[in-house]
């Protein structure tokens, strides 16, 4: 690992665009300057954001052009409310236009923000329709995970829409919380305390080892930026073949996890030799570690 | 109102719609066309599993019957939260879903969904709200979360936000209130065939959710903001 590396976790949106993409490249549409904010939290009496939480745009990759979004997990988790939730369609529906190599989305988000839970539901639905109107266009849209907060809820789902997922061994990548699991169906069920149980569970290693994602890097800018360039040009078209092909790989893993088995017992059953070691294995040994190893990395 | 009753009233007694483990399936003939329903029932928790069977089920249709309409009735407490549907993917399985409803409209399926009892956040999302448009009934539920979780979630007092829910339809449940901001079309009222009828005539050709919240008044803001990203120097 890179001595000097930086902590993609612990960066800001805007410090991620700003190491990530082509150095000053990144061109911003609606930029905080002209105070796009939300009008209903500010009813409910909680603070705003110039952005909404969100920064969208135009840049270079390598030299090549993309559009990117990238969400702020500080600001209200990176919740999805309906200006949030338009910046993305805005970005995507201009990709659909303008035809850029490829449309990045720096991902981190709890889901719909609950303060304006109607709007940001209808909202990611339409970011959903937007998302895969761009990759039918064969245009790649690449996701990248490592955030503090993850990338949940809603914008779980619309991630795993994308041709294309990178994730660093800190991020996690689910549907629920396990906060939201553990209210609900018991400490017994989920205990959202156990870290190792949750990252096990909605991490980056396990996603990648369950094959749900295409890169696994380190938690480190100058890692996600390599793997992003890798992943120009990604685009994998959803046709009737790939949709069954992804059907038959998901009834496949719902029949070999029968039983309510654990994340060991699963990667034992995924056929993970070492798979006791995963906790403890760095993001180079969980690569190697794969069934079916994608394309890695040089 | 009960599923069985919604297909009588649409299709007749001799419907064919049949309910497997909360699972709806069958084929049904309307106004001359066979039409294919796809739903679930006893407000189903859709987890890993639920979504997969339901991703068959479209991609049945696609594969069997090219250009047949497809009728999601949508009756669900949202995503199942379970730690193993977390572990297997629930995510992945219900993007698969969502990915699959919009193929079939990419194939020229008209698909069109209608909330017929409850609907809550991740059951809705890849169902209902990817059809190319959804309606409800008008006794229907739609939300994502219910107020107390709500309250605990945000740290707002659940006072606060119980007198928010009266007037704001960007935050309380409530079907008029999703009618009001787009993502329901219509409600469907009185002659249920009729609605039917009317709703396949009307059938948008793209996602105009947003320009109808705008000209219902219960989302003014985000049509304008896609249209200022897209004009953006």
């Amino acid at each position: 690992m890179n001595p000097r590396r930086i902590s993609y976790a612990e960066c800001s949106a805007r410090e991620r665009l700003a190491r990530l993409l082509d150095e000053g490249s990144f061109h911003e549409w609606l930029p905080p300057a002209e105070r796009v904010t939300s009008p209903h939290l500010a009813q409910l009496g909680v603070p705003t954001s110039f952005d909404d939480g969100v920064a969208v745009g135009r840049a270079g990759l390598d030299g090549r052009e993309v559009f990117v979004a990238a969400q702020e997990g500080a600001f209200m988790g990176g919740g999805v409310g309906e200006v949030h939730g338009a910046k993305l369609v805005g970005l995507l529906r201009r990709a659909l236009r303008d035809r850029p190599d490829a449309v990045l989305l720096l991902a981190e988000s709890g889901g719909v923000r609950l303060h304006e839970a109607n709007a940001g539901l209808i909202a990611v639905s339409e970011v959903m329709r937007a998302l895969l109107d761009v990759r039918a266009a064969g245009i790649p849209v690449i996701v990248l995970i490592g955030g503090a907060n993850g990338c949940f809820g809603g914008m779980g789902i619309v991630a795993a829409c994308a041709d294309h997922i990178v994730i660093s061994d800190l991020g996690r990548h689910a549907m629920s919380g396990p906060e939201v699991i553990e209210a609900s169906s018991g400490v017994e069920e989920f205990d959202s305390r156990d870290r190792g149980l949750v990252w096990r569970t909605t991490g980056g290693k396990h996603r990648y080892l369950l094959g749900d994602c295409d890169q696994l890097v380190e938690d480190d800018v100058a890692a996600f930026r390599a793997a992003a360039i890798r992943a120009l040009g990604s685009s994998r078209p959803l046709t009737l073949q790939a949709l069954e092909a992804e059907h038959a790989l998901l009834a496949a893993r719902l029949a070999l996890a029968q039983g309510e088995v654990d994340a060991l017992a699963l990667w034992r059953r995924l056929g993970i030799t070492g798979a006791e070691q995963v906790p403890d294995a760095r993001v180079p040994q969980i690569r190697a570690m794969r069934p079916n190893p994608q394309e890695q990395p040089a | 109102m009960k599923w069985q009753d919604v297909c009588e009233a649409l299709f007749g007694p001799d419907h064919g719609i049949v309910e497997q483990d909360e699972l709806l399936r069958g084929s049904a003939v309307f106004d001359g066309e066979p039409l294919d329903v796809l739903g679930t029932t006893h407000h189903a928790a859709i987890g890993y599993a639920m979504a997969l069977r339901q991703a068959r089920a479209v991609l049945d249709t696609v594969q069997r019957s090219p250009g047949r309409t497809l009728l999601l009735l949508v009756d669900t407490q949202g995503q199942r939260l379970r730690r193993h549907d977390e572990l297997l993917g629930i995510h992945r399985a219900m993007a698969h879903l969502g990915c699959t409803v919009d193929l079939a409209r990419r194939r020229g399926h008209r698909v069109l969904g209608l909330v017929y009892d409850q609907a809550l956040s991740g059951g809705f999302i890849t169902s209902g709200l990817l059809a190319d448009a959804c309606h409800a009934l008008p006794e229907a539920e739609i939300r994502v979360m219910r107020l107390p979780a709500m309250a605990r979630v945000t740290k707002l007092p659940q006072e606060l936000l119980e007198q928010l829910s009266v007037a704001n339809p960007v935050f309380a449940p409530g079907v008029e209130n999703y009618v009001a901001m787009g993502g329901v079309a219509s409600l469907w009222r009185g002659d249920l065939a009729e609605a039917l009828r009317r709703s396949l005539a009307q059938l948008p050709a793209e996602d105009r959710r947003m320009l109808d919240g705008v000209a219902r008044g219960g989302r003014k803001l985000a049509a304008a903001t896609v249209q200022r990203v897209l004009d953006a120097a």
